[in-house]
């Protein structure tokens, strides 16, 4: 990759602000997911993935990634311009978060030359929608554990097992599937295997699970005698916890390398205090009333927090003690982060916090206590934040096992 | 909107925080800490005087004053590492009696005391009064003139940090109706002017100082025009500084806590894999390195009008939370020696509550940031 030349960065800039101003949709007319993890209907399917192919085709996701496999081979600062023009224009989020942000980088990273030409660019333009299957119903955050069976047959794998809360499962190509190639491993972890899985296969069924607000949105996932091809493993036999792990930094942001665009609406405490503004307490501003106004300064407090240490990830001297210190904390301190607002803009609301999306009497459109309740989304999935702070306690602090 | 602070890392700061990571862990292990607890001076002149030799002091000082012309910024990966190892002296105080005088100081007294200071002598401010008031504007103390070109003082002033050591005072004062600030030569004092303190903070030197009775040259007087100025001034520089110091002890505090979790056996294994201890210290290392990220921020924004107020308000409101519970947390963690005396953690816990009781605490500076934002 060439460094940035800062005049075609200017220019590549502009264009995009340009470019995100003529074509983002401000109201479908229809309700638009906050995140990837949420998509429940055929429609908002479509229109997410209409919009990721025409995001993709104008070049501004996957910039950065080489030409070869559908990017756009320059530096990571053209896509950064690209993400920050669409996050300014409101732009919908990209669909194919678990391909773009997750399955892409490890790819790049680790995958064969076949896997690369083969994959990327149907996941850049949305063409190949991907999924996860890590969880099973009976080993969630004890992951290591997974039994999902994959028999070796000629140049196939036999699957027989199933996976749970698989996020875009409905929809989805493909699969990141781990699963158990050897039950006699002596540790559990190196009986495992790694293995970009056909979803649209015969054998493989799956069925839709409803989330806490109603709405439809992962699936559980069964497999039947269903078949993945050998040449899709990644790794070794054995060697699919180490893959998994690979991948869960690329998922927890730890590492870089990502498509681009972001895959949820980002939790704002100005748009929050905006809201402390406007719901009334009498005939005052909720902001008036001295405890609202101290637990709005926390929360500004706390945003600025994220976005500074964001900054100071950047700054090698700063991050000296404790290298991945920030990156390791940043899924604890910004899931958590959102959870909190969320539930602090439904109390603003006063007595209308009694009213649920749907109703014409909802404040925003039900929009805070949809926000409060999908934000558990990312409290728990990719990694709980009861595993997140062992996980910071382990890796960063060097403290024993729980 | 307004701007609210980004962080930056110039060179110096990066320079600086290297020599004064290895220097302050050299010269102030914990068996040093504590055994100048008890010595009536506090701190170490060897220590000191290699300060000096360091150009530390000298950092913030123009150069036409014997320094080295840097920012207050660059000051704070400094007194960081300090906060850290706990390093007691007068150097905060004197590098905010450095900043009253480049503020609010007549280009006479810039010139006479400013390369002293550069060089190692110790200076103090003097401003906080039984009112306890932390808007450092409400001044009860006075000078008067006596009509023959010198004032006359009054008034206590409490919490006056490191006078001891100090070569100079500089006391804020009411002078005509309006808040001043004049610069006492300490050699000048009637005996018995300063008593000494006890404070939570043990490590540390504090005195009340009675102005009765004192008089100095009307010289002494900084330009009354910009007092104003100056003490806000000072209390934005004091809380910088606070917060740097602050960061660092959360930092020592966080790793002298994370030795027992280690170490500790109960049940057959470390306390630190129990989540009940575990979890609340990674809540604390979380707290510590957002603490931080707003320290640096404030530092490289300080003299930005406008976003440096907020930026360092942010900074000492964010530092005195993480402090306050890395410090306590650290206590309970230690169970039963947590309790005594030869526990580490009071010494960290006591900082924290000195720190807090100076130039405003976390609900001030959230009161002041609404002001400031809302
Ligand atoms: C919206 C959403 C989307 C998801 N999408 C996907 C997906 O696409 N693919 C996929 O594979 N998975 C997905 N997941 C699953 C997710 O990764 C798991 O739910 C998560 O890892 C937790 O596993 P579990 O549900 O089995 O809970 P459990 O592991 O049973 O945990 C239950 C509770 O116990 C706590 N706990 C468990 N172990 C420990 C421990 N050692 N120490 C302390 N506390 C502990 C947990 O924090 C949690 O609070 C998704 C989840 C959600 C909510």
């Amino acid at each position: 990759m060439t460094a940035a030349d800062p005049k075609d960065l200017a220019e590549f800039a502009a264009d995009a602000d340009a470019w995100f101003a003529a074509n983002v949709v401000a109201d479908p007319g229809f309700m638009l997911p906050l995140t990837f993890m949420e998509v429940g209907t055929d429609r908002q399917f479509d229109f997410l993935r209409e919009w990721q192919f025409k995001v993709h085709a104008a070049g501004y996701l996957g910039a950065a990634w080489p030409k070869a496999y559908g990017g756009g081979g320059l530096s990571q600062e053209f896509q950064n311009a690209a993400t920050a023009a669409m996050r300014r224009h409101n732009g919908p989020i990209m669909l194919n978060a678990i391909g773009l942000n997750w399955t892409g980088p490890l790819l790049l990273d680790m995958g064969s030359e076949e896997h690369r030409l083969k994959y990327l660019k149907r996941i850049l333009s949305a063409e190949d929608i991907w999924c996860q299957g890590f969880s099973e119903p009976e080993n969630g955050s004890d992951l290591g554990n997974a039994q999902t069976r994959a028999v070796r047959d000629g140049d196939d794998y036999i699957l027989n097992g199933s996976k749970i809360w698989t996020t875009l499962g409905g929809y989805a190509d493909y699969m990141i599937l781990l699963c158990r190639t050897d039950p006699n491993a002596a540790r559990k972890y190196d009986g495992l295997s790694f293995i970009l899985t056909p979803m649209k296969a015969p054998g493989v069924t799956t069925t839709p699970i409803r989330k806490l607000t109603g709405e439809h949105g992962f699936t559980q996932t069964f497999f039947a005698d269903a078949r993945a091809p050998v040449s899709g493993r990644m790794g070794e036999e054995g060697e699919g916890w180490k893959v998994a792990m690979r991948t869960l930094e690329y998922e927890r942001s730890v590492r870089g390398g990502q498509a681009g665009g972001y895959v949820s609406v980002q939790a704002d405490a100005w748009e929050v205090l905006e809201l402390a503004r406007r719901m009334k307490r009498g005939d005052a501003p909720a902001l008036a009333d001295p405890a609202i106004e101290s637990q709005m300064v926390d929360f500004i407090l706390e945003i600025q927090s994220l976005a500074l240490c964001r900054q100071r990830m950047a700054v090698a001297p700063l991050n000296a003690d404790h290298p991945h210190g920030l990156a390791l904390s940043s899924k604890l301190m910004t899931t958590e982060f959102a959870r909190r607002i969320n539930e602090f803009a439904i109390s603003l609301t006063g007595p209308k916090a009694a009213y649920y999306v749907g109703d014409p009497n909802a404040v925003d459109d039900g929009i805070w206590t949809r926000a409060y309740l999908n934000a558990f989304s990312a409290t728990i999935g990719g990694g709980t934040t009861q595993i997140q702070h062992n996980i910071v306690g382990e890796h960063v602090l060097g403290l024993p096992k729980s | 909107m307004q701007e609210i602070g980004r962080i930056g890392f110039s060179e110096a700061q990066g320079d600086l925080l290297e020599s004064a990571t290895a220097f302050c862990a050299d010269v102030s292990p914990v068996s040093k800490v504590r055994a100048l607890m008890t010595d009536e001076l506090g701190h170490d002149p060897a220590v000191w005087k290699q300060i000096g030799e360091l150009g530390w002091l000298a950092i913030a000082i123009p150069e036409a004053y014997g320094g080295l012309g840097l920012a207050l910024g660059d000051v704070a990966p400094v007194v960081e590492q300090m906060g850290r190892r706990l390093l007691a002296g007068p150097f905060v105080s004197t590098t905010l009696a450095a900043q009253a005088l480049i503020a609010g100081g007549t280009e006479e007294q810039k010139q006479t005391v400013l390369p002293r200071l550069a060089e190692g002598a110790a200076a103090t401010l003097a401003l906080v009064e039984d009112n306890a008031d932390w808007e450092l504007a409400n001044i009860s103390a006075a000078a008067w003139p006596d009509g023959s070109g010198r004032l006359v003082l009054s008034g206590t002033k409490i919490l006056v940090s490191d006078a001891g050591a100090a070569d100079w005072i500089i006391a804020s004062v009411i002078h005509v109706d309006r808040p001043a600030l004049v610069l006492i030569d300490k050699a000048a004092l009637p005996d018995g002017a300063l008593r000494r303190e006890t404070i939570v903070d043990e490590r540390r030197r504090a005195f009340a100082l009675t102005l009765d009775g004192v008089t100095v040259p009307e010289t002494a007087l900084l330009d009354p025009d910009r007092a104003a100025a100056t003490l806000a001034h000072i209390h934005l520089a004091a809380n910088l500084l606070a917060a740097a110091e602050m960061c660092g002890g959360t930092q020592g505090v966080i790793d002298y806590t994370l030795d027992y979790a280690k170490t500790r056996i109960q049940f057959g294994k470390p306390i630190g894999a129990y989540q009940a201890v575990k979890h609340p210290i990674v809540a604390a290392y979380v707290r510590y390195e957002q603490a931080r990220s707003h320290l640096y921020a404030a530092a490289h924004c300080f003299n930005e009008q406008g976003t440096g107020e907020i930026a360092t308000r942010m900074a000492k409101a964010e530092a005195d939370a993480a402090y306050s519970f890395a410090a306590d947390r650290s206590i309970q963690f230690h169970g039963g020696f947590g309790f005594t005396y030869d526990c580490d953690a009071q010494l960290y816990r006591r900082t924290a509550i000195w720190h807090a009781s100076q130039y405003g605490d976390r609900n001030f500076h959230k009161k002041k940031l609404a002001g400031l934002l809302f």
